[in-house]
């Protein structure tokens, strides 16, 4: 009996859940005989095994609902909104009924009387009278408390029909294996307990681990004679694995089946029209990630309906079709399955979330209007947030959109949106096949060994630490392109990578791994002290985050198992497994840490602002944007200076600033450093003193002269399109421009450098002023022209600025001569490249050495410039480069076949 | 290699429960030191003897959590017996050995400093803890047994391997 009873159970659920589906296809197409004969049978079956089972509950109320839709099937009864909720009603009672029969293996008691007598009403006149007391026992769902009153809805009977057009039909499997047409299909597939399926696919998992052990053995022991069953093994253990893995696999109409009955019941409720169409039902992923995104889905769908589309007014007002549109598409796309959730209704109300986000201070309107639409509409994941004005029964608790993302992302998946006012929303989820087996990079941090999911890994950046700021200009391994410089700004270590800036973590630092078991650490020792760091640069969301570590390994495919109840709180790792040599390894997750660093939460925030991406240098030449280092000095404003012309930023402990005949000065690498304090006076309550280190090294005597300006806090380091507004009003203040959104001050550097050095200047002064080579500068930037030219001066040239070619060109005819000229490429009316073809075609210049400053630096920008004419290309704001490059220029007048030099 | 470990016969023990402890009240006990202090854990409760370990630590975890260590294929999380009963640590270099028992369908390796026999005791020799043992130790310890020359605590291994997340 507790067998038949276990049988009936499954039978019922799934008859059920195929019920659902049906009646709301039958709502859209009443005519449809084969799926009101379906429904009845389905409902009959299920009544005469409940007769069978002596179950006389269950019995009356589907026997009532047979009645209904026996009327129904013979013509008597037509079918309306009213009479398939009547249906679903009783089908939902059937559910509880079930549910607590699974529950306890017996009928749990109730009175379904009024249900009953609703029903039964039915028969009687047809839907034209519905009884207006025909009220469910409120214990039930509530569908039925909605269902019963008489229609507000449109006109009686067929209204509901011609309006919803049959929509692209869901091809949900589990309709089509029903149908008892197919015998022979029935026998082919047999039912397994998911508890047999998982067990498998452990002991699958230990194989392939086992194997693994084994090739590492192999691997070692050269010519043993178990080389070759141990491949044949290892190939049966994949195909195992992928069969396996093939049984999980389920189409992911499965996780759609309570959709349609959600959406009407929803479109009734909210009086509105839906039309949901899935497409890709059938496209299969695992069984436990198809749990998982089971509830995130329902609730979009939800929210899609609630919040997305208009109601019928409003799509008529706006020219739209009454019916919304919800739609589901699943595809797959190289290793993963996206699915959309599309609707066409109003699309998100960026000016409520902006009013939203201020209103809870998640962000200043400054920084909200330098935000793309996108990064505004991204707030809806935050948590707590919701737009919906009023809370309805459906949504806009707040308590949506952020925990959906966290869903999506605890099983390493990703969810983004894209909205457009008045056409709809679109959210796309990206999620892995499976959970189970994971490509996963191996890493060490601290002595420790760590896997990261491969799926997050975007790519590997070889980094040196160092406080030495910028070194692009002086590196002496130009071969060694792929190492970066690891900065600090204001202790926080981050890269530079493409000219944007990336956030770092120093796993060490986070997993706390320096101060247990020192002596542990003799793995990492070696690669510390070269000082040499492997950054994985990982995708979490729409943001990057760069993990540093020690070393790199291998990738291995690992099995992901849980980790142990007392370390679940721990939200940087998301598992553990065991590697092919037999030792346990945490499984890091990039999500965890981001929340955990705080990375995420800011993943719209300035430094990894997608316009900053947008703005890859050199892309045109007013759409450049320049490295500017914010600090603050004296107040509480924020004054910049461009990175560029900073060689180091340091923390100088308060102890070691000594006075020297009354000025402040460091020992810096070995020599004294003269101290600039930029507000006057230094703050000797902080212990250690911030300082923007200049250098120069002047190339006639090869001597190097710093300076530190001390300053009281550096705040940041943003990419920024700098218009500049030039003042000569203030001592040591070249203008103001607007930064982060902020009027700042930029600083002139070489009022600070004199102040510091009085001769920083006279040096070269000194010589016989008409000794100094005469150099041209041609750029059109003011800003630019002026951050420039004091560098040259202090190279120890007699600089000549213009900011046109053709003012330049006017100099030649008119007889001035220079000994080199330096031009800017990208130029309006005649850029740098016309400039030199026009000196070189013609003139007294026709041989000078012409240096191109340029923001370009491609291989092709370089041969364009020789081509042109140029003797040599150096990058903008690559300070040390230019002035080697001008002494070569001078030394070694260029000749005919003199080889074009790159210097970046 | 996670196999090279000594596993001792913890299920032969558990066979002679049948023989002992059913005719007088005896009880079948693996006995353990830590920190000196003689330990018995209830044989049943006992799934695994191992000898040292390869274990990996785990960042961030509860300091009681020693690390994890690989059993045939199955991720076991370590204990750290000795600071769970707020024991100073083993001296530098001492090889620890565990006794891994389940809880909640999980397995966890208690290290202990040394495994001893199996021995099976007489009610008679049982009390309940004194009133005067501290806090730390009267938590896990479901009484004394009096042994010739010694007592052994019996441990009570669920609350010991009951570890709050929050412990950190």
């Amino acid at each position: 009996m507790d067998d038949l009873l276990a049988d009936f159970l499954t039978e019922t659920t799934e008859s059920l859940a195929e019920l659902d589906l049906a009646l709301v296809k039958l709502e859209q197409e009443p005519e449809d005989a084969a799926t009101l004969s379906l429904i009845f049978r389905l409902v009959h079956t299920i009544k005469g095994t409940c007769g069978f089972l002596g179950l006389p509950r269950l019995e009356r109320v589907a026997h009532a609902g047979e009645n209904v839709l026996g009327k129904v099937r013979d013509g008597a009864l037509s079918v309306t909104p009213d009479v398939v909720s009547i249906v679903l009603s009783a089908l939902d009672r059937i559910k509880t009924i079930v549910a607590a029969l699974a529950a306890t293996g017996s009928e749990p008691a109730g009175d379904d009387s009024q249900l009953i007598a609703a029903l039964d009403a039915f028969l009687g006149g047809g839907a034209a009278h519905p009884p207006a007391k025909a009220k469910s026992p409120p214990a039930a769902t509530p569908v039925a408390v909605e269902a019963a009153p008489p229609p507000p809805t449109p006109a009686p009977q067929p209204a509901a029909a011609p309006h919803a057009p049959p929509p692209p039909q869901a091809e949900v499997p589990a309709a089509e294996q029903a149908p008892s047409g197919d015998a022979n299909l029935a026998s082919q597939t047999i039912r397994v307990g998911v508890d047999v399926l998982e067990n498998l696919m452990t002991l699958v998992s230990e194989l392939v681990l086992t194997r693994n052990q084994l090739l590492q053995l192999a691997r070692s022991q050269e010519n043993a004679g178990f080389t070759g069953p141990l491949q044949r093994l290892s190939h049966i253990t994949s195909d195992l694995q992928e069969g396996i893995m093939k049984t999980r696999m389920q189409p992911i109409g499965y996780a759609w089946n309570k959709l349609p009955r959600i959406v009407r019941d929803l479109a009734r409720e909210l009086d509105k029209k839906i039309d949901l169409v899935m497409l890709g039902a059938d496209t299969e992923l695992d069984r436990q990630v198809l749990e998982l995104i089971k509830d995130p889905l329902t609730h979009m769908v939800r929210n899609s309906g609630d919040h997305g589309l208009e109601t019928q007014a409003e799509r008529r007002a706006a020219g739209k079709s009454e019916t919304g549109r919800i739609t589901l598409n699943a595809f797959h796309e190289g290793g993963h399955i996206v699915i959309e959730i599309s609707d066409d209704g109003r699309g998100l109300p960026i000016d409520r979330i902006r009013a939203k986000v201020l209103a809870q201070g998640l962000s200043t309107e400054a920084e909200l209007a330098s935000m793309s639409p996108e990064a505004i509409q991204r707030f809806i994941f935050r948590a707590g947030f919701s737009t919906a004005a009023a809370i309805t029964a459906v949504s806009g608790r707040g308590v949506g959109m952020d925990v959906v993302k966290t869903n999506i992302e605890r099983i390493g998946g990703t969810i983004d949106l894209k909205s457009v006012a008045g056409q709809g929303t679109v959210f796309t989820i990206k999620i892995p096949l499976t959970l189970a087996i994971v490509a996963a990079l191996i890493v060490e941090a601290g002595g420790e060994r760590f896997a990261i999911p491969q799926i997050s890994v975007v790519e590997l950046v070889r980094a040196q630490e160092g406080s030495s700021y910028r070194q692009a200009g002086s590196d002496p391994h130009p071969g060694d392109i792929s190492t970066s410089t690891i900065e600090q700004i204001n202790g926080t270590p981050v890269l530079r990578l493409r000219e944007r800036l990336l956030p770092l973590v120093k796993l060490d630092d986070l997993l706390q791994l320096h101060d247990r078991n020192a002596a542990l650490d003799h793995g990492a020792d070696a690669a510390r002290h070269d000082g040499s760091h492997t950054i994985i640069v990982a995708q979490v969301g729409a943001s990057l985050l760069g993990l540093v570590v020690d070393r790199v390994f291998d990738t291995e495919e690992i099995v992901v198992k849980p980790v142990a109840p007392v370390l679940r709180h721990i939200s940087m790792f998301s598992g553990n497994t065991i590697l092919g040599d037999g030792s346990v390894i945490m499984i890091l997750d990039p999500s965890g840490i981001a929340r955990a660093t705080g990375i995420a939460g800011s993943g719209d925030g300035r430094l990894l602002d997608p316009r900053s991406n947008a703005n890859a240098i050199g892309r045109d030449a007013n759409d450049q944007t320049t490295a500017m280092l914010l600090f603050r000095a004296g107040d509480a404003s924020h004054k910049a200076v461009p990175l560029g012309l900073v060689a180091r930023l340091e923390n100088i402990p308060r102890d070691r600033i000594e006075l020297a005949a009354g000025v402040p000065v460091t020992q810096y690498r070995g020599r004294l450093m003269r101290l600039v304090p930029m507000s006057g006076e230094m703050d000797a309550s902080q212990p250690e003193q911030p300082i923007l280190v200049f250098t120069d090294s002047d190339t006639q005597s090869g001597q190097e002269n710093c300076m530190g300006l001390a300053v009281d806090q550096i705040v940041d380091v943003v990419d920024e399109h700098l218009r500049i507004e030039l003042s000569g009003a203030r001592d040591g203040i070249l203008g103001t421009a607007v930064i982060a959104g902020k009027a700042t001050d930029v600083i002139d550097t070489s009022y600070w450098l004199t102040r510091a050095n009085q001769d920083w200047f006279s040096r070269a002064g000194e010589r016989d002023r008409h000794s100094r080579p005469k150099l041209l500068l041609i750029e059109d930037s003011d800003f630019f022209r002026q951050m420039i030219v004091p560098v040259l001066q202090a190279g120890g040239y007699d600089v000549t600025a213009v900011d046109t070619a053709a003012k330049a060109l006017l100099l030649r005819d008119s007889g001035r001569m220079f000994d080199v000229i330096v031009s800017d490429i990208e130029m309006p009316d005649m850029d740098g490249l016309a400039f030199v073809r026009a000196v070189r075609a013609s003139g007294i210049w026709a041989a000078l050495p012409v240096v191109a400053l340029a923001g370009r630096m491609s291989e092709q920008d370089v041969e364009d410039g020789r081509d042109a004419g140029f003797t040599d290309y150096v990058g903008k704001s690559a300070r040390e480069a230019l002035l080697r490059s001008l002494h070569q220029c001078l030394a070694h007048p260029p000749g005919a076949g003199d080889p074009m030099r790159m210097v970046a | 290699m996670g196999m090279t470990t000594d596993t001792y016969g913890a299920r032969a023990a558990g066979s002679s429960t049948s023989e002992a402890g059913g005719t007088e009240a005896e009880q079948v006990f693996v006995t353990l030191t830590v920190g000196d202090q003689l330990c018995g854990i209830p044989v049943l409760s006992v799934r695994d003897v191992l000898g040292p370990q390869a274990i990996t630590r785990i960042p961030l975890a509860p300091p009681e959590v020693a690390g994890s260590l690989n059993l045939r294929g199955r991720i076991v999380t370590a204990i750290d017996l000795r600071r769970r009963l707020h024991l100073p640590p083993p001296p530098p270099g001492s090889k620890q050995m565990s006794v891994v028992a389940e809880q909640g369908g999980e397995l966890y390796a208690l290290l202990v400093d040394q495994v001893a026999e199996v021995m099976s005791l007489k009610a008679a020799q049982f009390e309940r803890n004194p009133p005067t043992l501290p806090q730390e130790w009267s938590r896990y310890s479901l009484g004394i047994y009096r042994l010739q020359g010694r007592l052994l605590v019996v441990l009570d291994v669920a609350p010991l391997l009951a570890l709050s997340p929050q412990a950190a």
